[in-house]
């Protein structure tokens, strides 16, 4: 549903099982039967590229069964509502259900009305649990540990869910995080979660061990909130120069997709200090390792030996 | 029925002995071989007797690994949670000879999630199971040690058979559940 809610001891479960599934994931045979018996139903009610083929092969390399739906090709359009159109995928016997949303709080209301183990996979501007899990994996893999680390988190805060995921994420797991952006795509309210505010770029770099930069979220931007994309870049791009005068080996994050040359020049994204494709690498191995234990669960509570 | 001693440390450190001389004697120069450990709890046997094989052939050890079976379970949501342990294979297992190590053969089925798990990392030429405990008439499957240490017969529900490993003092021991 989101990090909200988890535990710490639940997350380092689930980084344990990753390491698992990661070391099986360099193995020639990538696949194993586990999650044979179970139907698993990816529901997109919003575009994705990186998170629906993730879960995918995850699910896929968990032998799950697995039928994929998007919205634009539905009977949404022709306007069904969301707990039918679940319920009608449901009555087909499906277990799992992955939900992308564009409102808040979708998977939460959908868990109300229907029995079946739903995962979040982005509702709106609130969660994007997944993400957050394997950035925080990939900082884990990289440093050895999150805690005490200082993680920067730059670009459209207000706008994204991966923002609010990886903020409560990160302080869970004890590290330490700062927010920068233009001040009106900081949230007002954001300091009560704890995280430091920072409006200028190269201080942001200078206090960070690792730095995630963040999209620009058009798409969800109902009025204008700086003047240009060209002004932004200038002041909260991450550009060579930039890094080059934080004088030290920052880690570079993005969850994708890049806009090359707005929030991240093309030199720092492919620049060895880069671990974005890490970070991809690292989401399919997470979403095993979520996918696993939560049909495990599942299961032992519906008792599929009986 | 009070627990009862089956293996005392000096006796395992022996069982130990023994099975690194019948590994030297079977496969004299190693270097084809490989000694995998069953997680979680094979493991422990199966580094003491790496450790009493480097000690015995000098220079000539074989490929070591641990193997955790946890995915290829057959009781997969069922009773308990099955978490994953660290699998460490660095090696390929394509056409060597496979040692598997575990404390306990019982109903076979861990070996059986082993030999599955095996095949993630190659098709070995030929693979060999060596147990500390073999407990005789409580197999579920078709499966036989090579090598065990101990040969005992117990009853499958009322008896247990729990393994120490204490550092230096390793023991066996047959309780009630």
């Amino acid at each position: 549903m989101g990090i909200r809610g988890m535990k710490a001891e639940d997350i380092a479960l689930i980084f344990d099982t990753t390491d698992r599934f990661k070391a099986l994931l360099q193995n020639r045979l990538k696949k194993v039967a586990t999650l044979r018996d179970i139907t698993i139903a990816n529901i997109f009610f919003e575009n994705s590229t990186r998170t629906r083929v993730s879960f995918e092969l995850a699910q896929k390399r968990l032998s799950a069964d697995v039928v994929n739906f998007s919205a634009s090709s539905s009977s949404v359009s022709k306007g069904e509502t969301l707990i039918d159109t679940v319920k009608n995928i449901l009555s087909m016997k499906v277990d799992m259900v992955v939900m992308r949303h564009p409102v808040p709080g979708a998977c939460v209301f959908l868990s109300r009305h229907i029995d079946a183990t739903i995962i979040n996979a982005g509702d709106g501007a609130h969660e994007h649990p997944t993400q957050a899990l394997l950035d925080a994996y990939s900082i884990r893999e990289k440093f050895g540990d999150v805690a005490g680390r200082k993680i920067a988190i730059v670009g459209d805060i207000l706008h994204s869910r991966v923002a609010l995921s990886n903020i409560l994420c990160l302080k869970l797991l004890g590290a330490e995080v700062m927010v920068c952006g233009p001040a009106t795509l900081i949230p007002r309210h954001i300091r009560s979660l704890g995280v430091l505010v920072e409006h200028d770029l190269q201080r942001a770099l200078a206090w960070a061990d690792a730095v995630n930069m963040l999209r620009i979220q058009l798409e969800r931007q109902d009025i204008r909130y700086f003047p240009s994309l060209r002004e932004y870049s200038m002041n909260f791009g991450l550009t060579r120069q930039r890094l080059e005068a934080a004088g030290k080996e920052l880690v570079i994050m993005h969850p994708g997709p890049i806009n090359r040359g707005v929030e991240i020049s093309s030199e720092v994204a492919d620049s060895p200090q880069s671990i974005i494709l890490d970070q991809v690498e690292n989401g399919v191995a997470v979403r095993m390792a979520v996918l696993y234990l939560l049909a495990q669960k599942r299961s032992i509570q519906h008792g599929s030996n009986a | 029925m009070e627990p009862r001693l089956l293996l005392a440390h000096r006796q395992i450190s022996l069982i130990i002995r023994k099975f690194a001389f019948q590994l030297l004697e079977q496969y004299p120069d190693l270097s084809n071989t490989a000694i995998i450990g069953l997680q979680p709890r094979g493991v422990l046997l199966s580094r003491l007797i790496m450790e009493e094989l480097r000690s015995l052939s000098g220079q000539q050890s074989p490929l070591y690994g641990e193997l955790d079976t946890t995915l290829f379970r057959d009781d997969y949501g069922r009773g308990e949670l099955h978490i994953p342990k660290a699998n460490r294979i660095e090696f390929s297992t394509e056409g060597r000879q496979v040692v598997l190590v575990d404390d306990v053969l019982y109903t076979g089925r861990s070996v059986r999630a082993a030999l599955d798990a095996l095949l993630h990392h190659g098709r070995p030429a030929k693979v060999n199971l060596m147990v500390l405990v073999d407990r005789r008439y409580n197999r579920e499957l078709p499966i036989a040690a090579d090598y065990s240490g101990v040969v005992v017969d117990t009853r499958a529900r009322q008896e247990i058979v729990k393994v120490e490993w204490t550092p230096n003092d390793y023991k066996v021991w047959i309780r009630q559940p």
